[in-house]
């Protein structure tokens, strides 16, 4: 299941409605429960208590509804509420208000949070969205660690008379709040997308890193400046990170926009009647697939998928297009030409340099026995094909054989006749990930 | 800057000895450098990192922040050299000359501000709960005379060095909207660096600035996805062309051509990117017409007229999944409709025809009368000009013809070359062509 950029996959909300149990893997089910259970003893522990300074609670919770009404869309699919996390760490770090010194306890913080995302959550549920329960408790279980931390220190009388010490405090403890989401969130995209953990981590962080820093920066604003101006503050410092927020959206925006017209525009072959339908979109999801398993890191995942797309675009150049496509029943001469006449049409778009190199070797045997096949003679030792050519490869090829069929045998098939060929043909590794891959939906359907 | 003209100069002599003649005068005695060298700093670091507003020319960055957050905590003289800091810059690019200017123009903008801030009653030094809010209305008034002085000395060198062909280069339009008022708003970030520099010290400018980096920095990558998906959107729809020679550049010069329509109709931004795009596309669906049919030179057959008539349909089966193109869909659908209904798909008439296709339907026609086809040659652009007016009211939307004939008188239209055919087999030839109205395809009659 690939899904880098803002796709409603048809193919994976068909498999939610035929097994509603698999909605919510095994990972989320415990973290939104971990979640649940704090809160609740949070909220009876508050309302055992009573509510401290009610004003700064209700504007801090306004705030954070605010904030996840406005969620953020970041490339990968990935849903962030900036405004709403920014405002309930500022809410744990808070120290004065004006010249009053503030004492609401981290259950009071974590009450207030959970409070402000509810309701931010219910606009989104009125007009039919989901409302990312998994999303909204790793935001919660990051708070709450900051809370339980800092309350009982800020009341400290250390903390309150050296400034360096206290900014110190609520850096680190920021960093901490952003590192444990990058950490959560990593964790639950390996348990739905099967991506391994350390490059789903990295993929994370480096999504997250520039708006992170600027969420992190406005918490730590709005705790400051309350100091001096009051409440004013939540306005004054949300002011930036809602321009931030907006530059994401059309980023976020035209990066969803340019995979819809590759996505799109590799169709024109099939609506030609070049390849049979539906193949550049299954070649490109099995590839993603195998590249995850893999351990590919997103950028590149990118890259594969755009190639995989428009790996037949060649054959729009071809004076008679080959019927069916460039299938493994073709010569490899014929192969090899429709590849580089795609590769040809993807380097004029200058960006994509990469995507054409994959393009252009998606044919090349993994272990080239015969030199003169490809016309690469003359070199002593050929250069292996990019992994994301030789996945391209398989994926194409196991397409061929097994097309729109759900049929488990036939499936099981076409990897075992890909698999007598890894002596040669493909590569060993990426054939037994599509093993796995192909295994994997078999037992789902 | 080539070369300068005498008053050029001399008006930059005139700035640059009025900074140093002010900043020189002093007083020093008071000065606090703390503030001084580390928003001086700051400076240097969003200096280094201006973003590009024109090629080689202008540049802007949030640096005003810290020159108004120094008028609060150093003073004018304090400011004037934080200002002058943008002399450290790591940005290459500008000459010595414009280095110099810059400087003297920062310095003095900052300096003035200084002044203004102390004329209007502001107490320099670290604010406190007692400057509020009497400290709003003297920083306001600091704001506002750095941001004018800043871009009026701006556009005097830029008047003064204009290209002396006399091309409206548009420079003051361009400095005075948007650009000074997201500076005012980028200076107001000023007095809260000042204030919060009370609280978290030194400290108090990353903080605020770090999201306006983080935002600038999106941006900067908005623009860079812009132009990939372009180029993209662009290499692909080529490839649709190869096939023909005849057609080759086409969907460019629809898309160039609709663009001019629609900015003569005074289409807002959105809507003119949009058609771009439609018209790049427009006849992306012509791949699922048989090259047999594209190929004949008799007249057609019922069924490979209908395979014609298809085109627009498969083209919106293609861009249908692409988001944001709404508006452009309609138009790739309808953009063979005639204002007298006898167009198709649909057979709309008149106003029920998507503004968007009407656009396209001009625009389309016109190159494709202007481009050389294989049975006859390209036309002058009189002659298609002629042709349009004469099709105005029963194929064309004559609005739009005229916004299309009065934007070619002004801007002209760069017409296809004609095509070389090369010995390879990869191109057909059409010897029909379903956009030519002066030679509309012929159909066998059923009789």
């Amino acid at each position: 299941m690939s899904d880098l950029a803002g796709r409603t996959p048809a193919h994976s909300s068909r498999e939610m409605r035929r097994y509603p149990w698999r909605v919510r893997d095994s990972g989320q089910l415990l973290l939104v429960v971990a979640a649940g259970v704090w809160l609740v003893a949070a909220v009876a522990q508050t309302a055992a208590e009573g509510l401290q300074d009610p004003r700064i609670a209700i504007a801090f919770g306004a705030l954070i509804a605010f904030g996840e009404v406005l969620r953020l869309n970041l490339p990968g699919d990935r849903e962030t509420a900036p405004i709403g996390f920014a405002g309930a760490l500022a809410y744990a770090l808070l120290i004065n208000v004006g010249t009053k010194f503030v004492q609401h306890s981290a259950e009071q913080v974590v009450t207030v949070a959970a409070i402000g995302m509810i309701i931010g959550a219910l606009p989104h549920l009125a007009v039919g969205r989901p409302a990312r329960v998994s999303g909204m408790a790793v935001r919660l279980l990051c708070v709450a660690c900051v809370a339980y931390i800092f309350r009982p220190l800020a009341s400290n009388s250390a903390v309150e008379r050296h400034w360096g010490l206290a900014v110190t405090l609520m850096t680190a403890l920021t960093v901490l709040a952003l590192l444990l989401e990058a950490v959560l969130t990593a964790l639950l995209r390996v348990d739905e997308q099967r991506a391994r953990f350390r490059v789903a981590l990295v993929d994370e962080m480096r999504v997250q890193l520039p708006l992170g820093a600027a969420v992190g920066a406005s918490a730590l604003l709005i705790a400051f400046a309350a100091e001096v101006m009051g409440l004013a503050a939540l306005a004054v410092f949300t002011a930036p990170l809602l321009v931030t927020q907006v530059a994401f959206r059309r980023y976020a925006g035209i990066r969803a926009t340019y995979l819809q017209t590759v996505r799109a525009l590799a169709k024109v072959t099939e609506i030609g009647g070049y390849v049979e339908a539906g193949h550049s979109e299954r070649v490109s999801r099995l590839a993603v697939a195998i590249g995850r398993e893999l351990g590919i890191h997103e950028p590149q995942l990118l890259e594969l998928e755009y190639a995989a797309l428009m790996h037949d675009i060649g054959q729009l150049s071809l004076h008679d297009p080959i019927p069916g496509g460039a299938t493994v029943l073709v010569s490899r001469q014929d192969q090899q030409r429709i590849a580089e006449l795609g590769a040809d049409v993807i380097q004029q778009a200058q960006v994509l340099g990469s995507v054409a190199e994959i393009v252009r070797r998606q044919n090349e045997p993994y272990r080239d026995t015969d030199h003169a096949a490809n016309g690469r003679a003359g070199l002593a030792e050929p250069s292996r094909p990019p992994l994301s050519s030789r996945i391209i490869k398989a994926a194409n090829a196991f397409d061929d054989l097994v097309g729109s069929s759900l049929d488990p045998g036939r499936a099981a098939a076409a990897v075992q006749r890909l698999r007598l060929d890894t002596a040669s043909e493909y590569d060993p590794a990426t054939v037994e990930a599509l093993s796995r891959v192909v295994n994997r939906r078999s037992v789902l359907l | 800057m080539g070369k300068l003209s005498r008053v050029a100069l001399l008006y930059i002599g005139a700035v640059v000895v009025s900074a140093v003649v002010l900043v020189a005068r002093g007083p020093f005695t008071g000065l606090r450098w703390q503030y001084v060298v580390f928003l001086g700093i700051l400076v240097i670091v969003s200096e280094s990192r201006a973003t590009q507003l024109r090629k080689g020319q202008l540049t802007w960055s949030p640096s005003s922040a810290a020159m108004l957050a120094s008028v609060v905590l150093a003073g004018p003289v304090g400011a004037a050299i934080v200002g002058a800091c943008t002399a450290l810059g790591l940005r290459r690019g500008p000459s010595i000359l414009q280095r110099v200017f810059n400087t003297a123009m920062y310095a003095l903008s900052a300096y003035l501000a200084g002044r203004a801030f102390l004329a209007l009653g502001g107490q320099v030094g670290l604010p406190d709960e007692q400057s509020f809010p009497g400290i709003i209305a003297p920083f306001a008034g600091a704001a506002l005379v750095l941001v004018v002085a800043n871009h009026g000395l701006l556009s005097g060198v830029l008047w003064l060095t204009r290209p002396p062909d006399g091309t409206p280069s548009g420079v003051g339009v361009g400095l005075s909207g948007r650009l000074l008022l997201s500076d005012l708003g980028y200076a107001a970030y000023g007095l809260l660096i000042a204030a919060l520099w009370s609280v978290v010290g030194f400290f108090a400018p990353l903080l605020v600035l770090i999201p306006l980096f983080v935002a600038r920095w999106a941006v900067a990558q908005f623009a860079e996805q812009q132009k990939a998906y372009e180029a993209t959107v662009g290499a692909l729809c080529q490839a649709v062309e190869t096939k023909d020679f005849y057609t080759r550049g086409h969907s460019d010069r629809v898309s160039r051509g609709s663009v001019m329509i629609a900015r003569e109709i005074g289409m807002h931004g959105e809507r003119v990117e949009a058609i771009r795009y439609a018209g790049m596309l427009h006849d992306v669906g012509k791949l699922g017409v048989p090259t047999k049919v594209l190929q004949k030179t008799g007249k057609l057959t019922e069924e490979e007229y209908a395979a014609i008539q298809l085109h627009p349909m498969r083209g919106l089966d293609i861009v249908r999944e692409i988001g944001f193109l709404d508006e452009a869909l309609a138009g790739i659908m309808h953009h063979h409709e005639r204002i007298d209904g006898r167009g198709y798909p649909m057979g709309l008439a008149g106003d029920e025809i998507p503004e968007f296709a009407r656009v396209l339907a001009v625009a389309d026609a016109f190159d494709s009368m202007t481009s050389t086809r294989s049975y006859r040659g390209a036309r002058p652009v009189a002659e298609a000009i002629e042709e349009l007016r004469k099709w105005s009211g029963t194929q064309f939307d004559p609005a739009f013809v005229d916004a299309f004939v009065a934007a070619l008188k002004r801007e002209g239209w760069l017409r296809s070359e004609a095509p070389v055919i090369a010995a390879d087999d990869l191109a057909t030839v059409t010897a029909q062509d379903h956009d030519d109205p002066g030679a509309p395809l012929r159909v066998i009659d059923s009789l």
